[in-house]
């Protein structure tokens, strides 16, 4: 039997085990939104700005592991898709991102809301394909998918012209893809892995930077056999937060521009890295010329190409996490560094990242660990983009594997709220706090409406200081307090939610803290927290920008003339 | 900043061509020839792309060129032994007087005039990019009026197959 091609779409998703769809319509696809209704196991719920539909899909991705499908028009539909699909290119987000098209005789001929997206989106995404003839939607959806969660994962985009959506076709679903240029590497070559035993059991001050690689290969066993076998420290990057518990002895949390100060003495003093499913980002190793400088790098990543990218390595393994760890695990010695561990606990003593000063003003890092402490741990945090997700990843504890969802690579402000609403959809029985600023809430606020619509009940936290906070942060230290189009005249969030129709609170002194978190838990749908904090706390520790590691800034109050003088150099190189 | 030869086997489909030269727009690589055309092997195309570049970006680039799903294999050939070639027309001005001494140029050079105008000849040239060069070089004298040139073809001399994947990347470290 024939199936017109908004059929073979759905019959595909279906096929491919796709739950839920985040999208918009529009004009060409209109076919295919027709064709929906038939399809009960498809899920399909209507963002309210395509960029929310990219993020919440990456936001259902991250937190169920599964392929995030989002669906969006041609034209101006396609475009809005853009940030988000950057957005999970860089962090390695399985994606497919389906767009309407122009009917195949207007393209190339600026018709009516068309728009060249497979051209717009070749540099940032795994591969896309524009779909020219109803028969190959099949092919096209089966490699889509597997291209999207193998090897490395990221997003692809799928053009389908109206007409093709309509035209007729026999549908048989391939079993399996032929991709012959495409064969990601799995195993870790075994004499790299035996060379990087060697390295492992020689080493006096070895030290494990984890990265998101470890959370995606779900390597979470794997590590910490790892680490408990050769007694090896742990620092992750920001996103390789949650891929091992904070609260282990031997993890000493994110390293980079807001790490831990003792974390980035650890690297910065290590003679061996063991970079885990990590990509040496520049927020990660701060200068690079003097990343580790005493240290030899083995390189654990299914990617290739980052290699050498920007660290010299020692020993590069191409492979998953979790298959290489395994065949490495039993060739690691058991193993005691006392003296190095006993370094970084008294570095730890020495030099706490985490203490909380005291304040008459409701202070961010005190608002985190108090939803800290009332959800016990057990919450997926999703931030925004600046200071409230530097404050999030340091003063939450992330012992839960993949609890921590941000923007990383990117940067998206506006990113907080769509993918807290996905992960809520891909994980409706577990609590999910949205961390936002109020800057980067404004930039997708409308999906509120959304979640309240689903009933998707996202606790949302903002942490409200009236400013673009870390660029204001910038601004009073490299630039001499000028806040130019910095500050934020936020509205009344509290009646924005209202409006919305959440339930929402404004607090503004520390005692209020506790009982308004504890009534957002209590309430059975989305909640959100206005809290007005200090308007000018800073995120502390940090590594000037373009200084290395281990001139990292602890006490602002003392050092930050200093930081400033020898930032002002090099200020222009970021 | 060294020249680089890299030699793709891609498939043969729209936007290919587009993805390549992209990740050398991107870093600002300026190609300074790049030639496309079937291969042995049926809906495969083999290219050859020349850049100037530093050894580490290249291999880089190299890299990505190899992430991408329709390129089946790239490698860079720049330390094999090789053969390159390409092809030129030279559309050179003449006059009764300087006719004879071009076709003698034409002639050291094993190149072929393949048009006469009548105060114009166009020669066919086919050689490594030095060739072409002495050959234009000598016929600037006389005034050229057009140029165009394919492009470096190129392959490693000897064997049967084409080129290893790959030379100094870690990965071919680990083998």
């Amino acid at each position: 039997m024939k199936l017109t091609g908004a059929q073979m779409v759905c019959e595909s998703l279906v096929k491919e085990g796709v739950e839920v769809i985040f999208g918009i319509l529009g004009g060409a696809l209109l076919p295919l939104y027709d064709t929906l209704p038939h399809y009960p196991k498809l899920r399909h719920i209507l963002v309210r700005h395509e960029q929310g539909a990219a993020h919440a899909a990456e936001g259902y991705a991250r937190a169920t592991g599964k392929v995030g499908v989002c669906l969006a028009t041609s034209g101006p539909g396609a475009s809005n898709l853009v940030t988000g699909i950057a957005n999970a290119h860089l962090d390695s987000s399985p994606m497919v991102a389906i767009t309407g098209q122009v009917a195949r005789p207007f393209i190339g001929k600026d018709a009516f809301q068309e728009i060249d997206i497979t051209g717009i989106t070749q540099p940032i995404t795994k591969h896309n394909y524009l779909v020219l003839d109803v028969a190959s939607i099949p092919k096209t959806f089966k490699e889509a998918f597997h291209l999207a969660r193998t090897g490395r994962p990221g997003p692809i985009l799928i053009d389908l012209p109206r007409d093709v959506q309509i035209d007729q076709a026999e549908f048989h679903y391939p079993s399996k893809v032929n991709l012959p240029s495409y064969k990601p590497t799995l195993e870790g070559h075994p004499a790299q892995i035996k060379k990087a035993a060697k390295l492992i059991n020689e080493s006096q001050r070895p030290i494990i930077i984890a990265g998101r690689g470890v959370i995606i290969s779900t390597a979470y066993a794997e590590l910490k056999e790892l680490v408990e076998e050769a007694q090896i420290p742990v620092v992750t990057t920001l996103l390789g937060i949650s891929c091992f518990p904070e609260s282990h002895a031997l993890s000493y949390g994110m390293i980079g521009m807001h790490g831990m100060a003792y974390a980035n003495f650890a690297v910065d003093a290590a003679d061996l890295i063991i970079a885990i499913g990590m990509r040496f980002d520049d927020r990660a190793t701060a200068k690079v010329s003097a990343f580790a400088p005493h240290a030899r790098v083995i390189h654990i990543d299914i990617d290739p190409a980052e290699i050498g990218k920007n660290v010299r390595v020692d020993v590069p393994i191409v492979g998953d996490a979790k298959a290489v760890l395994q065949k490495l695990n039993k060739q690691v010695a058991t193993g005691q560094h006392l003296d190095w561990v006993q370094q970084l606990d008294d570095w730890r003593r020495e030099h706490p990242s985490l203490v909380i000063r005291d304040s008459q003003g409701l202070l961010p890092q005190y608002v985190i660990r108090q939803i800290y402490e009332v959800t016990k741990g057990e919450a997926i945090i999703v931030t925004g983009v600046g200071q409230n997700q530097m404050w999030a990843a340091q003063h939450y504890w992330y012992d839960k594997p993949n609890s921590f969802i941000s923007s990383g690579g990117l940067g998206t402000m506006g990113f907080e709220l769509p993918a807290a609403f996905g992960a809520k959809i891909g994980c409706p029985d577990k609590t999910v706090w949205c961390i936002a600023g109020d800057g980067g809430l404004q930039m997708t606020i409308q999906e509120l409406a959304t979640i309240v619509q689903e009933k998707a009940a996202v606790k949302i936290a903002i942490m409200d200081n009236g400013y673009l906070g870390m660029v204001r942060q910038w601004q009073e230290l490299f630039y001499g307090k000028r806040y130019v189009a910095t500050p934020v005249t936020g509205p009344d969030f509290v009646k924005i939610a209202e409006a919305y129709g959440l339930s929402a609170l404004k607090v503004e002194r520390k005692e209020d803290v506790i009982p308004a978190i504890k009534k957002a838990m209590a309430d059975p749908g989305p909640f959100l927290i206005d809290f007005k904090i200090e308007p000018e706390e800073n995120v502390y520790p940090m590594v000037p920008p373009g200084a290395a590691l281990s001139e990292v800034i602890e006490e602002p109050r003392k050092k930050a003339k200093a930081a400033t003088d020898s930032a002002k150099l090099s200020v222009s190189n970021i | 900043m060294t020249k680089h030869t890299l030699v793709a086997l891609v498939e043969d489909k729209p936007g290919v061509l587009n993805q390549m030269a992209s990740l050398f727009r991107r870093r600002g690589f300026n190609i300074e020839s790049i030639a496309v055309g079937h291969s042995e092997v049926p809906h495969l195309s083999r290219t050859t792309i020349v850049v100037n570049g530093a050894t580490t970006t290249v291999e880089q680039v190299r890299k990505q060129l190899d992430k991408l799903v329709d390129v089946v294999k790239v490698s860079d050939i720049t330390d094999e032994e090789i053969i390159s070639r390409e092809l030129a027309l030279i559309k050179v001005k003449t006059t009764a007087a300087s006719r004879s001494e071009i076709i003698e140029i034409v002639d050291i050079f094993r190149a072929n005039i393949v048009d006469v105008g009548a105060n114009s000849v166009t020669i066919e040239v086919t050689g490594d990019e030095d060739k072409v060069n002495s050959l234009l070089k000598l016929l600037r004298g006389f005034g050229i009026k057009e140029i165009t040139r394919t492009g470096c073809i190129a392959m490693t001399r000897g064997g049967t197959g084409p080129p290893p994947k790959e030379k100094k990347s870690p990965e071919a470290k680990e083998k």
